[in-house]
């Protein structure tokens, strides 16, 4: 079963040093995005300029490790990705995580890709996807 | 009494065919336990042999219906020492229940003003019942808050009493710290306050004897898929004085005497307070359960659920940044081990665990404001924590599996050790 190499590397090196976990000052957006049932809890910033590129993006905040790794990798993905991209590589993680995604299409999200495994994880699910959640709210909320 | 030894634990593991033989390790009994192979065959038989819609028919199968859910009335009653059959309410759970006289009683004693007093360590169905009950009658919600290792004084306890308190409701034992609460005491000084003393048994019951006349508690609830019962079926023990002047919680079928288009009378205690078609199959289960605990003994269960939380608070304390919630001392957990391990979220405490084959429960137990009253060295609160808790099945190979598989996290979580 996955579970035994499902905590590697990528996922504990992320969760023990997120590069993008701070503040970014003057943030175009920012969202917090909580998973109440089990604490999770992250603020998601994103500096977006007027092209819709996203300069900048980083999150604070408090949860497991898959919470927090997913948030940092996402972070990583989408800096200096177009708000359509942004959304299009969100697409492609949550149909991940609903076992849905072509393995070119996982291919594409990087490092993010190393939590394929979680579909087979239903009660560890909502932890990935929180940023990648609150992501699609903040640009749904300020389109 | 007969010893649960290494060897009798075995040989009782055979009465619960999911975990007898299986290379898993349960140790969330405190969630709910596993169900006896005798528990399962009661309810089927009864549904084989005896199902029909109980009180109402006058044939016979229905007579035997009511007669096999009035006898697990009996053995509820005799389990936890009751002066009546009469002072057991059958319900779904220990939440039920709980729901059931806060609404009820508020009903019945509650003006605006008044006071109701709770504990800070009370998992949410002893809580969140009495926030809306306060709501409802424009009483006070008030929290006894606990030391760190969970204690409550005596003085801490008279001195949130006052003349407006007219409910305290607490657990005989914390779902999360295992703590048991000395309620007898603790009923006394409430009653000699004037208030009604409510306790919520769902952790001791299946546990410890419990003995409601001495105890002199004025309600007790409690759960049967906590002591190797059926889900579905749960109790509330209450003082007929109580219980006669209380306003019904469900309305409907079952419950009256004489309706009319304006209103209604409503059935004798108990059946005023179980409305619609009751669950027989699940009454029949738990006086399956409270037989089956009876066979092997609460003193034996309890001393040994003791045992093996000495020996895993042992291990575990070995274990560098394992961190203990509650009492040092293994007698006061009631088999219940909750902890946090340093640098790791219970989440991923929990996942990693299972993926040994170990069930744990972690989060917030149901009991979020306890969390956040938790402190850890750093002065900040817990929020979540990993919990485990043993049944008499479980052994000590399984806990030294246990922590071994513990042992091991920080390291898989890239924290040298």
């Amino acid at each position: 079963m996955a579970f035994n190499t499902f905590y590697n590397e990528i996922l504990t090196d992320h969760n023990m040093h997120p590069g993008n976990k701070h503040k970014i000052e003057d943030p175009t957006y920012e969202l917090e995005g909580v998973n109440p049932s089990c604490g999770d809890d992250i603020v998601l910033q994103l500096k977006v300029s007027d092209d819709d590129t996203i300069e900048d993006a980083a999150f604070v905040g408090d949860g497991c490790a898959i919470s927090q790794a997913s948030a940092d990798m996402m972070c990583d993905l989408i800096k200096g990705q177009k708000k359509e991209e942004a959304l299009r590589l969100g697409d492609i993680f949550l149909r991940m995580i609903k076992g849905e995604a072509s393995q070119e299409e996982i291919d594409e999200l990087d490092e993010a890709g190393c939590l394929v495994d979680i579909s087979h994880m239903p009660a560890r699910v909502k932890c990935a996807v929180l940023g990648w959640h609150t992501l699609d709210e903040i640009f749904k909320k300020n389109s | 009494m007969r010893v649960i030894d290494e060897e009798r634990a075995l040989e009782l593991r055979k009465d619960f065919p999911l975990i007898d033989g299986s290379k898993g390790i349960y140790i969330d009994n405190a969630a709910t336990t596993q169900k006896a192979s005798c528990v399962l065959d009661a309810v089927r038989d009864y549904y084989l042999n005896a199902n029909a819609n109980p009180y109402r028919g006058v044939y016979d199968l229905s007579v035997r219906a009511t007669e096999a859910h009035e006898s697990a009335r009996r053995a509820a009653a005799e389990f936890i020492h009751a002066g009546r059959p009469e002072e057991i309410i059958f319900t779904r759970n220990a939440t039920e229940s709980l729901n059931l006289v806060a609404f009820s009683l508020s009903e019945l004693l509650l003006e605006p003003g008044d006071e109701i007093l709770i504990t800070v360590f009370e998992h949410h169905s002893n809580m969140l019942p009495w926030q809306q009950a306060a709501k409802r009658h424009g009483a006070v919600l008030r929290y006894i808050e606990c030391e760190q290792d969970g204690t409550i004084t005596e003085e801490n306890f008279r001195s949130m009493l006052t003349p407006k308190t007219k409910i305290v409701s607490m657990a005989q034992v914390s779902n999360v710290l295992g703590r048991q609460y000395d309620i007898k005491k603790f009923a006394q000084i409430a009653h000699e306050n004037g208030s009604v003393f409510v306790a919520d048994g769902a952790q001791s019951v299946p546990h410890i004897p419990v003995d409601v006349q001495d105890l002199d508690v004025d309600f007790l609830a409690f759960s049967g898929h906590k002591m190797y019962g059926p889900m579905g079926i749960g109790v509330l023990y209450g003082k007929m004085e109580y219980l006669e002047k209380m306003p019904p919680f469900l309305t409907g079928g079952e419950m009256i005497e004489y309706v009319r288009r304006d209103g209604a009378t409503f059935a004798e205690v108990p059946h005023k307070f179980e409305a619609g078609t009751v669950n027989v199959g699940g009454a029949v289960g738990l006086e399956a359960a409270i037989r089956y605990i009876q066979s092997i003994g609460l003193d034996a269960i309890s001393q040994r659920e003791e045992m093996l939380a000495s020996y895993a608070m042992e291990k575990m304390t070995q274990i560098e940044g394992v961190h203990i919630l509650g009492s040092a001392d293994p007698k006061e957990h009631t088999g219940i081990l909750t902890f946090t391990l340093d640098d790791v979220h219970p989440h991923d405490v929990a996942t990693i665990l299972d993926a040994d084959g170990i069930a744990v429960r972690a989060g917030h137990h149901c009991a979020q404001p306890l969390m956040a009253f938790i402190k850890k060295a750093d002065g900040r609160p817990v929020m979540a924590t990993t919990r485990a808790s043993f049944s008499f099945y479980n052994t000590k190979e399984e806990i030294d599996r246990f922590a071994a598989s513990l042992a091991q996290i920080r390291r898989k979580m890239g924290y040298g050790i």
